[in-house]
């Protein structure tokens, strides 16, 4: 490997800072698999369309598969292993217990770090898909159902745990509606 | 995948420097297209210069009006932007219509216009592709092609743009503004793509080496009421079977001005001027925008297996024109 196929890098972890030297190769995935061992963020399709390896970089959900980790160099990454705040469950984590938003798992680290984007994006007012007007002027709406489940397309489950997984996101959602 | 150097660029002009002579260097930003193919063997870089850090991020607007969207704003930025949602509703919506959550949030407005098709023969190494590997023919044409394109496509490539992005952009008559070691230059979008042809491989008439730096939408082109409607074969994250942008202003019952642009349907976003033409200064009802319709598909070619784009096309148009009106 000639040396300019290698970048030393620093990755900051759910607050945490590793430094390593890895392939320009890697992705994001992968080096946190495999050189750091998070291995709550999962490898389904590797090509970006499963959702299962989403994780937040500077507070933005992405796919970590389609992320090379010399890209990543100098962001926060928060993975599922950090959203829990002082061991304290964030409410969409404990929504997902409650309702029994999974059945095998698999997905489910990465419904979670999707789900706490899409309650950050629609609590800046971002419209989606569904969003019946797209007008800035529009009143602040809150999520239902459908917007749920057009914000988490990005999400598959295999399972079909999906009513479960709507409900919970929901139930985070005014939540933190009420604390806001 | 092969081994390829990195670098991080902080200066446009650094990062122009370090792909100069460079055949196989590429820009890399969000990298939802670039690094997919790169994972598949499709494309091969030598080197990626990394062209997020460059100051080329963000949404402004221009002092004679013209709203200026910066090459490496995210698709996830653009769409929630107050301006383009008041003025440019249909590119919003197109945007939020495309790909994933995650995938907007790291896919950029430039990376958007140069994103490749996503023919599965394109992305299949083992298959014949005029587009990847010019002269090896096209496994499309005999093969399975029911979402390939109906309108400008040749017996050398039949692939569509996945692009929802894209169409309103030919909608708006946005214009690429790019830079090279030359100095900068601007393309405007309807001539940004080049027709297929039988060099199906040259996708844009963008210069050799050149970044972009930023696209812009005329203020003159600002539609309120502009619709971006898309078909998919599910309910969201799908790319388009046929989807429409269109931009109509009625007065006395009368098309005073109208604009629409296709997606899924050629090579490239499809401004369908033929349809405008019919309808410009006529009565605006559904059964003449049904007729300026059939008039624009009326040079469709399809394939055995994508008929049915035309009727889907035609209705698609018919009912987005009628949708604007009421």
């Amino acid at each position: 490997m000639t040396n300019d196929a290698r970048s030393e890098i620093s990755l900051h972890i759910n607050g945490t800072t590793h430094r390593l030297t890895v392939d320009n190769r890697r992705t994001l995935l992968d080096a946190l698999r495999e050189d750091t061992r998070h291995i709550g963020s999962k490898k389904g399709c590797d090509f970006g369309q499963c959702g299962a390896c989403t994780v937040l970089v500077n507070g933005r959900r992405v796919v970590s598969c389609l992320t090379l980790a010399v890209a990543a160099e100098g962001a926060e990454v928060i993975t599922v292993e950090g959203l829990a705040v002082n061991d304290e469950l964030r409410p969409v984590q404990e929504a997902f217990v409650r309702l029994d938003g999974l059945q095998c798992g698999f997905c489910t680290s990465g419904q979670l770090c999707s789900a706490v984007g899409v309650l950050a994006e629609h609590a800046a007012g971002w419209p989606s898909a569904v969003t019946p007007d797209l007008s800035p002027d529009q009143p602040h709406r809150p999520l239902d159902a459908d917007e749920v489940r057009e914000r988490m397309s990005g999400n598959l489950c295999r399972c079909g745990a999906y009513p479960s997984i709507v409900r919970a996101v929901l139930e985070a959602a005014e939540c933190e509606e009420v604390n806001r | 995948m092969k081994e390829f150097a990195y670098s991080r660029a902080t200066a446009v002009h650094d990062a122009l420097t370090s792909v100069v002579g460079q055949e196989n260097a590429r820009f890399l930003a969000g990298g939802t297209n670039l690094v997919d193919l790169m994972k598949r063997g499709v494309e091969t870089p030598d080197r990626l210069v990394d062209v997020r850090a460059l100051p080329l991020d963000g949404v402004h607007e221009a002092r004679n009006g013209d709203l200026v969207i910066g090459a490496t704003t995210t698709n996830s930025d653009a769409a929630a932007h107050p301006e383009i949602r008041r003025r440019y509703p249909a590119l919003s919506q197109a945007v939020l219509a495309g790909a994933s959550g995650q995938l907007r949030n790291m896919a950029t407005v430039a990376g958007n216009l140069l994103q490749r098709t996503r023919c599965a023969y394109f992305a299949d190494l083992s298959s014949a592709c005029n587009k990847r590997v010019p002269g090896s023919g096209c496994a499309a044409v005999a093969g399975v092609h029911h979402n390939h394109a109906i309108l400008g496509a040749s017996p050398a490539c039949v692939a569509t743009s996945p692009s929802d992005m894209a169409v309103p952009m030919m909608l708006f008559d946005a214009v690429v503004h790019y830079e090279t070691l030359d100095g900068k230059g601007e393309i405007p979008i309807s001539r940004f793509y080049r027709p297929v042809g039988d060099t199906p491989h040259l996708e844009t008439t963008l210069p050799d080496g050149a970044l972009i730096t930023s696209v812009t939408l005329p203020s003159a082109a600002a539609g309120e009421r502009s619709r971006y409607r898309k078909v998919r074969e599910r309910a969201s994250y799908a790319f388009a079977t046929v989807s429409v942008a269109a931009d109509l202003v009625v007065r006395s019952g009368q098309v005073r001005e109208v604009r629409i642009a296709l997606g899924g349907v050629a090579s490239h976003p499809w401004r369908a001027r033929i349809a405008e033409e019919e309808l410009r200064g006529g009565p605006a009802t559904p059964e003449r925008f049904r007729a300026a319709a059939e008039a624009e598909l009326s040079a469709a070619k399809p394939l055995p297996h994508n008929g049915y784009k035309l009727r889907l096309a035609r209705n698609l148009i018919q009912s987005v024109l009628t949708e604007i009106v009421h």
